[in-house]
């Protein structure tokens, strides 16, 4: 039992979840892609609140499964994960240091600050996005596929330095 | 018809659109026509089984007998089944999987859209949620069309062959029946009615720009929103069912 005296603020907690690494890109953490959108006490029940990244993204168990063996060996063992669906994920909530993450592992991060777009019904007004290899910098890429290794990611290929690489989809 | 009991079939509806097509689509895994197309149309695929899951727990939710996402995708037979008989039609080439796919998004789309103010804080949540995911669908499946109808003299023959067989499963999709009377009554739902003239007219521009002619509206091939399937179905069930009917509860 964690009585209020001793248990850990919520900021020390906070900085925990830094540390828990995304599954499927571990080079960022579950905080970092914005998918912690809370963490409080419920009475003596440490609560955290994940939202999926896609609906059907396998990762988003892991991820719950991840947060609390993480929470586990810091000694907090009243805790439930509550999923959350709205408002929907957006890569809007990437912070900056993630971008910079996927950025040097090779992932070139979401194009546009906003994920607000035309809508398909607007085809016209859609302008083709220019995405820079994370590699060589050019901005002389081409998509090759609308999706990539997980449902977050298209492929892209540098045409300058020839380098395939991820494109972290913007929604 | 009760709120409850319309409520159960609309999210069965919801639900099974989004079961029969992704798993139509996860057959392809492993056969598609390129590496990047295999990706894809799994992508796809895993994005309807996530929006099923959502549909269908709320179902089991709503219905109150104990029934979660697996049961009820597991454990109904066809006749049990509300989705629309355009979603369980063959993928038959590239063509035909990426035309039924346009249809199917453009409509899905509308209807998700409007979906995200209904007076049901739940399906508005998983609309909003299901809306960035589809959009994203429809982009490609436009895409997909325009490219083959406007490519060469081999796609093109496909596409149009494509976009007239599958052209009878669409009235379906904006035919009102009791279940949809009780859901706009309650404010819960468009009436599919509304949702023809936008989606025509999206298919319209896309068959003009893909130099594909577009069949004129007509009869509508209909049924599946009331359990009334066509042989397909059965077939899919056979396939995605087997597991949990020949070990009754295996989990793993």
């Amino acid at each position: 039992m964690t009585d209020s005296l001793t248990r850990p603020n919520l900021d020390q907690i906070r900085t925990w979840l830094d540390d828990v690494p995304d599954p499927e890109v571990p080079v960022v953490s579950v905080t970092d892609l914005g998918i912690v959108r809370d963490v409080r006490w419920d009475d003596d029940e440490l609560v955290v609140a994940i939202t999926p990244t896609y609906s059907g993204c396998p990762a988003t168990s892991v991820i719950a499964l991840d947060i609390e063996m993480a929470l586990r060996a810091k000694g907090l063992n009243n805790l439930r994960i509550e999923r959350r669906l709205s408002p929907p994920w957006t890569t809007d909530w990437i912070t900056q240091e993630g971008r910079q993450r996927l950025q040097a592992y090779g992932i070139a991060p979401p194009a546009e600050e906003k994920a607000d777009k035309p809508s398909p019904f607007d085809r016209f007004l859609r302008k083709p996005l220019t995405i820079a290899c994370p590699r060589c910098g050019s901005e002389n890429t081409a998509r090759i596929s609308e999706f990539g290794s997980t449902p977050c990611k298209a492929q892209y290929q540098c045409r300058a330095c020839l380098e395939p690489f991820d494109y972290f989809k913007c929604i | 018809m009760a709120g409850q009991d319309a409520l159960f079939e609309y999210l069965l509806r919801l639900g099974d659109n989004a079961l029969i097509l992704g798993h139509r689509l996860s057959e392809w895994c492993g056969h598609s026509p390129a590496l990047e197309e295999d990706l894809a149309l799994s992508n796809v695929a895993l994005d309807l089984i996530g929006q099923t899951q959502l549909w269908l727990n709320l179902a089991g939710e709503v219905e109150g007998k104990g029934r979660n996402a697996d049961k009820l995708a597991y454990l109904r037979d066809a006749r049990d089944f509300r989705n629309v008989l355009l979603v369980e039609q063959p993928n038959g080439d590239f063509a035909v999987t990426m035309a039924r796919q346009f249809y199917f998004d453009a409509w899905h789309y509308l209807l998700l859209r409007e979906l995200t103010g209904s007076t049901d804080s739940r399906i508005a949540e998983i609309a909003a949620k299901a809306l960035k995911e589809v959009t994203y669908h429809l982009e490609r499946s436009q895409e997909w069309v325009l490219r083959l109808g406007d490519g060469t003299e081999e796609s093109h023959r496909r596409m149009q062959e494509a976009i007239d067989d599958l052209w009878v499963y669409t009235g379906e999709l904006f035919d009102a029946d009791a279940v949809d009377a009780a859901i706009i009554r309650d404010g819960l739902g468009p009436d599919p009615a509304s949702l023809r003239d936008l989606w025509l007219g999206l298919v319209r521009a896309t068959a003009e720009e893909a130099t594909l002619s577009l069949p004129q509206p007509g009869w509508a091939q209909k049924g599946g929103k009331q359990g009334l399937h066509s042989e397909h179905l059965g077939y899919i069930l056979a396939d995605l069912q087997f597991l949990q009917r020949a070990y009754p509860n295996a989990t793993w």
